[in-house]
């Protein structure tokens, strides 16, 4: 424990504003991947133990993007295209034959899904921690706000994760289909009545919220290292964020993300070796508190 | 017809499994595999008194695995203590850990519960990272346990830790069969299958669902006693949540309804382990794929599976 300077940090505004702008874009990032988990258990009902999996998959496929092309954009768009269609494979072929089925059945096969998963990868690229770097064209001088360094990059992040985070909540707020979503995770069998294709609409949901998965690994890749076996520890983060934030609610998500980043970036300055511990501790406080998550409905 | 058709291909694929268990595949034989059979068959077990008798499904058993583990290697390493002083004190400590967590988990429903177990098996996960004077942090707990002969019992030799081991297994099986075949285990299935009649008609769900959770972990910290002196250590993954994923695998493989269905699994996946690491290295890709095989194909454990196609001709013959 260094809390003398955790305590240091928090009367300098120059400290706070770097880790609050490193705790934000950590946050933004864990929100795509748990927004993407909580969509899919809202509106399929299914916990999909291996959306970590679909997000390291989507840094693996920005990097061989990236590699050929030396494109950032075209990496993000082939790490979210490439994580959306292989989301698109497992829901048609392995998770669509076991909806409704108990929680230990779904744990299985996303356990078998990470387990596969996670070999291909160390035989296609190999066990070694790979890295993209930081792409040139965002080699830029850092933002000084008030005496604290806010890296380019972050800050490019941040702008994209936040307009990703806008449009999906436009799409299903204020769309025919977000609408036909969100009428789906109430009622299934009235949306199917009315003429709706639910089995597409499933389809559909699961690849965004891969999608959502593969965006949020590719747009890391540049700051995070890409290793076989990332998925599980961005997997516990963000049912962690699903957990504090309620399942299913979308809001409740980007709260608990948000609280989840401060936590990393603060953390690691007053107890290094215990931020893991203190997700974990703020979870529990949460649950026993207020066991459906901030944004949950009581029932 | 098909159900003697399909358990004759399962003792054959049970026979093939068993023949490269012990010829040449692996070299390390019988004595070593029954220690590791007694220890994650002990886990199953445990761990199948909450998901097959209690339904709850909790994802962090190998919490208790990992305090079994490192509070008996710790007590050991102080040298003050016999070995059955230690498993006691050790199998006590898991017991109040366990009461402690179960009292903040039993009251939530199906997957909030599993959440939280794993919440508190991941912190005391980083806890014992991060707590390095004690539990040297991920080096494990290394420098050996000592492990002073009792009643003419000497576990520092391979095959007498074989045979106490199998007798710690056979000894909890008697016992938790003895709990499931009591009025507790009675109540345990009715709060299973209808918590709000089982409230109703007075038991108290919590009390109930608390005692089985603190016997689960007990018995669970015994197998984490048990891996210690295996590998006369401990290490943080005993309590990392793919340690729980595997048992749970385990039960599933086996079968939840039937009592010794988690040890015949704890069995295969052992021995699919080890034969997938000795044709392989890519052990997961492997293990996936027969895992999605047997969950997408059967649906069921193996010996549920028997069982039910067994009844099933037993109720249509008159």
């Amino acid at each position: 424990m260094e809390l003398t300077e955790l305590a240091e940090c928090v009367s300098s505004m120059s400290c706070v504003v770097t880790q609050l702008a490193a705790g934000l874009t950590i946050g933004m990032l864990l929100f795509l991947v748990a927004s993407g988990l909580t969509l899919i258990f809202g509106v399929l009902g299914l916990v999909n133990f291996a959306h970590g999996s679909l997000y390291m998959m989507g840094a693996y496929f920005a990097l061989a993007a990236y590699g050929p092309t030396g494109s950032f954009a075209i990496a993000v768009l082939a790490g979210t295209l490439g994580a959306a269609l292989l989301g698109l494979f497992f829901e048609r072929f392995l998770l669509s034959r076991i909806y409704g089925q108990d929680v230990l059945m779904q744990l299985l096969v996303c356990y078998a899904i990470i387990l596969i998963l996670d070999d291909v990868v160390k035989i296609i690229w190999g066990a070694d921690f790979r890295n993209m770097g930081v792409p040139p064209a965002f080699l830029h001088p850092p933002f000084i706000i008030g005496g604290g360094v806010v890296p380019y990059f972050y800050a490019i992040l941040f702008g994209i994760t936040a307009l990703i985070a806008v449009a999906l909540s436009y799409g299903m707020s204020r769309t025919r289909f977000g609408r036909i979503v969100r009428a789906a995770a109430v009622n299934p069998g009235m949306v199917g009545a009315l003429g709706i294709n639910t089995t597409v609409v499933y389809a559909a949901v699961f690849a965004i919220g891969a999608g959502l998965a593969g965006a949020a690994g590719a747009l890391s890749a540049p700051i995070r290292s890409v290793v076989p076996g990332a998925g599980v520890s961005i997997l516990i983060e963000s049912f962690i964020v699903t957990v504090i934030g309620g399942m299913g609610s979308i809001g409740g998500a980007l709260a608990a993300s948000l609280i989840l980043g401060l936590t990393r970036s603060f953390g690691s300055i007053g107890f290094p070796l215990f931020v893991e511990g203190a997700m974990f501790v703020i979870m529990a406080l949460v649950l026993i508190l207020r066991p459906s998550g901030l944004g949950g409905r009581r029932g | 017809m098909g159900f003697g058709r399909d358990s004759a291909i399962a003792l054959a694929v049970l026979l093939v499994f068993i023949l490269l268990e012990f010829t040449g595949l692996r070299s390390a034989g019988l004595v070593d595999f029954a220690i590791r059979f007694a220890t994650f068959g002990l886990l199953a077990l445990s761990l199948n008194l909450l998901i097959g008798s209690a339904g709850l499904v909790s994802f962090g058993h190998a919490a208790y695995f990992g305090m079994g583990a490192y509070s008996f290697g710790l007590l050991m390493q102080t040298g003050a203590w016999s070995v059955p002083a230690a498993i006691m004190a050790a199998v006590a400590m898991t017991a109040l850990l366990a009461l402690i967590i179960g009292a903040l988990c039993v009251r939530l429903s199906e997957i909030y519960f599993a959440f939280l177990t794993l919440a508190f098996q991941m912190l005391l996960h980083s806890l014992i990272l991060s707590w390095i004077g004690l539990t040297g942090g991920d080096q494990g707990l290394m420098g050996g346990i000592p492990k002073p002969p009792f009643l003419g019992v000497d576990l520092a030799r391979q095959d007498h830790l074989a045979a106490f081991s199998l007798f710690c297994l056979v000894a909890s099986a008697v016992a938790l069969r003895q709990i499931l075949r009591s009025p507790f285990g009675a109540a345990l299935r009715m709060l299973r299958d209808n918590p709000d009649r089982a409230a109703f008609l007075g038991l108290s769900v919590f009390r109930y669902r608390l005692a089985a959770f603190v016997i689960a972990g007990s018995f669970a910290g015994l197998a984490g006693v048990l891996m210690s002196l295996y590998v006369s250590g401990a290490f943080p993954s005993f309590a990392f949540w793919t340690t729980s994923g595997e048992a749970i695998f385990m039960i599933m493989l086996g079968g939840v309804s039937v009592f010794l269905g988690p040890l015949v699994g704890a069995a295969i996946f052992l021995m699919l382990n080890d034969w997938i690491t000795a044709v392989t290295e890519h052990h997961g890709l492997f293990l996936g794929i027969i895992l999605l095989i047997i969950v997408l194909g059967l649906r069921k454990g193996l010996l549920d599976f028997a069982f039910e196609h067994w009844r099933a001709r037993k109720g249509s013959q008159p």
